[in-house]
């Protein structure tokens, strides 16, 4: 197996792992787009805070003594749920339920408020440097030659890529087989009609923030364990990123959101590796520019019937 | 006959649903055409698709007049199909209709609507809602509005002009500095009309333009539709549920159920069509 | 009665509160060298808990005092202001003329910067205020404004005066490029992507270093010079004549400060004459016309990417203005002037003044940039208490603190 071949399917192990990251919070960006129709700017805050308490629980139950590693995360797991769930559905309803009548602009811009709040809360009560951890999952497999150049897939990649398949799946149940889960549908295609046949769309739109959140505190999880080390300003450049995922892969379509994440995951992984570690940013955001105005349905979208 | 407006075989198709489809029919300078038909029968979706507001999934629009003919759905612009693009004028069309087109060039074309939910600039005054509708032909230069030039001085004096001229026409004159959401709704269905007219269209659409007036105001509003042909030469395209209106100001009728044509006629002819009758009218 | 129904919500707020501090504020990650240690913090958590549990107790007399105070009552309406504006504005420029020579060369050189906001302010406003397009990547076009002058000085020489309209029309084209593909977009998609245009000017500057020095930045700036009377104890080019030996004085260092105050004054000054000729014109009707409703305007004829990228592009040049003012003061820049946070603040200052209000861009503009200096030592509050003023302003008063009305031409009777 030739080097080069080698090399390209790192990078395809190193682009599914992030893109598995960027679909965790994509999902909650185009669900809440799906049925409010507003971008949740804080939604990139929400996953920081998650990958927060993550790091803080493990760093407990590290010191507790708890050896086991599959109880610590899902320990982890579900405590950052807890407290991610939280903040979507306290975030909901202080900064964005008021303004649900008002004109556009004005819960655009209480997001951005909230967003730009919500980083500098963490930052004043956790620091604005970087917070790290021991690495609880270390070690993996390594593929080729040796001496040569060996792919290396880590426990804690493939980890990720297990996890964000079983969320992903348990999303999928619950959204097409439970009943908040129809009503969740029903209100993402329209919300007045849902509302006059008694859902209470009100409380649907909460559990939709909650489930946003959810998978962004997995997505945090594992971020603080797969890199070790996170800060108050990750939320920052991966909420735009995972949105541009969710616009990529169609806005309002959760599978969308999967698909657009994986994509962006793999682009943004080959242009590091191929054109140049600095300007990775710089394509994902050119590869958000285009796909608005080239096919702002995104992938997986219905072209919008061509109102003009 | 000469024609000004020339729909062909005009279909609109919303994902699954096919709301309007094999729609013909034509409408000559200085006629009044209405379009009757129960509700869902796709009048409105035909007026989108006119005014530009729908780009129609089938068929041809254009609106004749002056020397050029100008077809409505190309100058929408923004999608380029590449099928249509196959002989280089086409495709320069396509690119310059792309980046410039849009719906706003179906009213610059000379077509002028009215809205059946009204949409008129509420916060901002009546004469200011007239204004805004010269726009396309005051000096909107940045330099001469800075400096404030005679020219420029000038062409905002005239627009005031005109703008009194139509509010008198309307009798809206003394409400001028008045906003526009304030007025009463038969008031502001005259202003958004006389909002239409300063544009000088060759065509005139009105959405329903009696729904919620009274038989006097709708008296007064035949007199004023009749007034414009006639002093104004425009032609005039209406949807409308009012019979009475419809009947006596028309010159031919389009009947439309569920998305089809069902028959066009004088309205003698219509009013006698047994199929009309089935599909809606009931009485006269 | 209703404090007792009231006292089981009171107790799951506040423990939601709890669960929602713990993590941030009450528990923080130790690190001694090798050791790992968690510490717990129970005090804001308590706070915390409290405020909320009393807030949701007396919820109902709180809501009552607040709405016996009216505060938006203190406030004038936009009638009111529009009398008092042209006497209101005379005075202040009136002050402000004068009191730069007796005040205190660090409180001057605060009212400067407090007036590059102003510039940033007003060229925002525009665009989300008259236009109501929301541009959260405003400061890429400062960051034209001040490296084209940077870059334009280094590379040839130039001097200020001579670069300003060359600043200013490079930001307006970047305006006009920007804006032409991305004005066709709905709101929040035009929003993200004018942060993501932000973004990459800021990444672009950061990397290209041969052309931008990189996080190095630019220095060596020159400062503008008066009629090329430069502010200098010598002259920097053989033949050069500085201020000072012009007139005859001493040479002193607080000149140039008062210098700049001055000069970023008659700026703000020729952009309020500016923006107030064009809400006049055609075009500030239109752009009325346009945020209330769009289609309307499409259906009279209006090119609704045409008036928003005029918007945009007037926007944009304001913001080079700024910026080559804020090179010129600086004398040096890098990269770091010109991030995300840049653009909140000036967000956050047209949200608390006002969309479409200059009188209340201005005062929010001046509180914005006076009262962190004031107030030192809430210095790391400053970030925080924007994000909150903007969610708060959006609640309670989204047309800001000062709105103004339109100045409108009126039918002679």
């Amino acid at each position: 197996m030739s080097t080069t071949f080698l090399g390209f399917i790192q990078q395809v192990i190193n682009g599914l792992t992030l893109g598995s990251i960027y679909a965790l919070i994509a999902i909650g960006y185009t669900m809440v787009y799906g049925i409010i129709g507003m971008i949740n700017f804080a939604h990139g805050e929400i996953y920081m805070i998650g990958s927060y308490v993550g790091v803080l629980v493990l760093t407990a139950l590290t010191l507790l003594g708890l050896q086991s590693v599959p109880l610590m995360l899902l320990l982890t797991l579900v405590v950052s749920i807890l407290v991610t769930s939280a903040y979507g559905w306290t975030v909901e309803r202080l900064a964005y339920r008021p303004l649900r009548g008002s004109p556009r602009l004005a819960p655009l811009i209480s997001a951005i408020g909230m967003s730009i709040f919500l980083q500098n809360y963490v930052m004043l009560g956790q620091g604005a440097r970087d917070i790290s951890m021991q690495p609880l999952i270390a070690g993996g497999w390594r593929f080729g030659a040796e001496g040569g150049f060996q792919v290396y897939l880590s426990y804690m990649q493939v980890l990720i890529a297990v996890v964000t398949v079983i969320f992903m799946a348990l999303l999928t149940l619950y959204i097409s087989r439970s009943r908040m889960g129809r009503a969740c549908r029903a209100c993402a295609e329209d919300r007045e009609m849902a509302n006059l046949l008694g859902i209470d769309t009100d409380r649907v739109i909460s559990l939709t923030f909650v489930l946003g959140a959810a998978l962004a505190a997995v997505a945090g999880v594992l971020v603080g364990l797969y890199y070790g080390k996170i800060n108050p300003f990750i939320g920052f450049v991966a909420g735009i990123k995972a949105f541009t995922a969710a616009v990529l892969g169609g806005i309002g379509s959760i599978p969308g959101a999967m698909l657009g994440g994986i994509v962006l995951g793999l682009t943004e992984s080959f242009a590091s590796a191929y054109l140049s570690t600095q300007y990775k940013d710089v394509v994902a955001f050119g590869l958000l520019v285009l796909v608005l105005l080239f096919r702002p349905t995104g992938l997986l979208g219905k072209p919008d019937v061509e109102k003009v | 006959m000469s024609v000004l407006l020339q729909v062909s075989n005009l279909s609109m198709r919303f994902g699954g649903l096919l709301a309007v489809a094999g729609v013909e029919f034509s409408v000559a300078p200085g006629e009044i055409f209405a379009i009757i038909g129960p509700n869902g029968a796709g009048k409105t979706t035909v007026f989108n698709c006119i005014s530009g507001f729908y780009r129609p999934t089938a068929g041809r629009i254009v609106l004749h007049g002056g020397d050029k003919s100008i077809d409505l759905i190309k100058v929408l612009g923004g999608s380029l199909r590449w099928r249509n693009c196959v002989r280089p004028k086409q495709l320069a069309e396509g690119i310059y209709y792309w980046f410039f087109g849009g719906a706003f060039r179906v009213a610059r074309a000379g077509l002028a609507r009215t809205f059946q939910n009204l949409r008129l600039f509420r916060n901002m005054t009546v004469v200011e809602n007239m204004l805004i509708a010269q726009h396309t032909r005051l000096r909107t230069g940045l330099l001469p509005g800075l400096f404030q030039t005679p020219a420029y001085r000038d062409a905002e004096r005239q627009a005031l002009e005109q703008a009194a001229f139509w509010l008198d026409k309307v009798g809206l004159l003394p409400y001028a500095n008045r906003e526009a959401g304030t007025l009463a709704y038969g008031q502001q269905r005259r202003l958004e009309i006389a909002r239409c007219m300063i544009t000088r269209p060759k065509l005139l659409l009105l959405d329903e333009p009696a729904a919620g007036l009274n038989p006097q105001e709708t008296r007064e509003l035949d007199r004023l539709i009749m007034e414009l042909r006639a002093e104004h030469g425009v032609s005039v395209l209406l949807i409308e549920h009012d019979m009475s209106l419809v009947m006596s100001i028309s010159d031919r009728i389009l009947v439309m159920e569920h998305g089809r044509p069902v028959t066009i006629g004088t309205p003698p002819e219509i009013r006698a069509d047994p199929r009309v009758i089935k599909a809606y009218l009931g009485e006269a | 009665m209703t404090l007792k129904r009231r006292l089981p919500e009171a107790l799951s707020m506040s423990l939601l509160t709890a669960l929602l501090t713990l993590p941030v504020l009450g528990v923080h990650l130790q690190v001694e060298g090798l050791k790992v240690a968690l510490q717990g913090d129970a005090r804001p958590v308590c706070i915390a808990m409290t405020a909320v549990f009393l807030a949701r107790l007396f919820q109902e007399p709180l809501k009552q005092a607040y709405s016996w105070l009216n505060l938006g009552r203190l406030l004038p309406g936009p009638q009111r202001l529009a009398t008092y504006r042209t006497p209101l504005l005379t005075l202040l420029v009136g002050a402000a003329l004068i009191w730069p020579f007796f005040a205190s060369r660090g409180a001057v050189d605060v009212a400067t910067l407090s007036l590059i906001y102003v510039m940033l302010g007003l060229g925002l406003n525009i665009v989300v205020g008259y236009a109501g397009l929301l541009d959260l990547g405003y400061v890429a076009f400062y960051a034209v404004g001040a490296y084209s002058y940077a870059l334009l000085a280094q590379n040839f020489g130039l001097g200020f005066w001579e670069c300003l309209p060359v600043s200013v029309a490079m930001t307006a084209t970047a305006g006009c490029l920007l804006g032409f593909p991305v004005l066709r977009l709905r709101g929040d998609y035009l929003a993200i992507v004018t942060l993501g245009f932000g973004e990459i000017v800021y990444l672009l500057l950061n990397n290209l270093d041969s052309l931008t020095g990189g996080p190095d930045g630019v220095k060596n700036i020159p400062k503008p010079t008066f009629f090329g009377l430069e502010f200098a104890r010598e002259p920097s080019t053989p033949g050069g004549v500085t201020f000072h030996r012009f007139f005859g004085l001493d040479y002193r260092g607080g000149d140039v400060v008062i210098f700049l105050f001055l000069l970023a004054l008659v700026l703000v000054l020729f952009i309020l004459f500016v923006i107030d000729r064009l809400i006049r014109m055609p075009i500030g009707r239109a752009w009325e016309a346009l945020r209330e409703d769009e289609l309307a305007c499409v259906s009279l004829g209006l090119n609704p990417t045409v008036i928003k990228l005029s918007a945009f592009t007037l926007g944009a040049s304001f913001g080079g203005f700024a910026g080559a003012f804020f090179a010129a003061r600086q004398g040096f820049i890098n990269p770091e002037s010109f991030t995300f946070i840049e653009s909140a603040i000036v967000l956050a200052i047209v949200v608390l003044g006002g969309m479409g209000s200059q009188i209340g861009v201005i005062l929010a503009a001046v509180a914005l940039t006076v009262l962190p200096e004031v107030a030192r030592q809430f210095q790391e509050y400053r970030m925080l208490a924007f994000g909150l003023v903007m969610i708060l302003m959006m609640i309670w008063r989204p047309q800001g603190l000062l709105p103004a009305s339109r100045p409108r031409l009126e039918l002679p009777q």
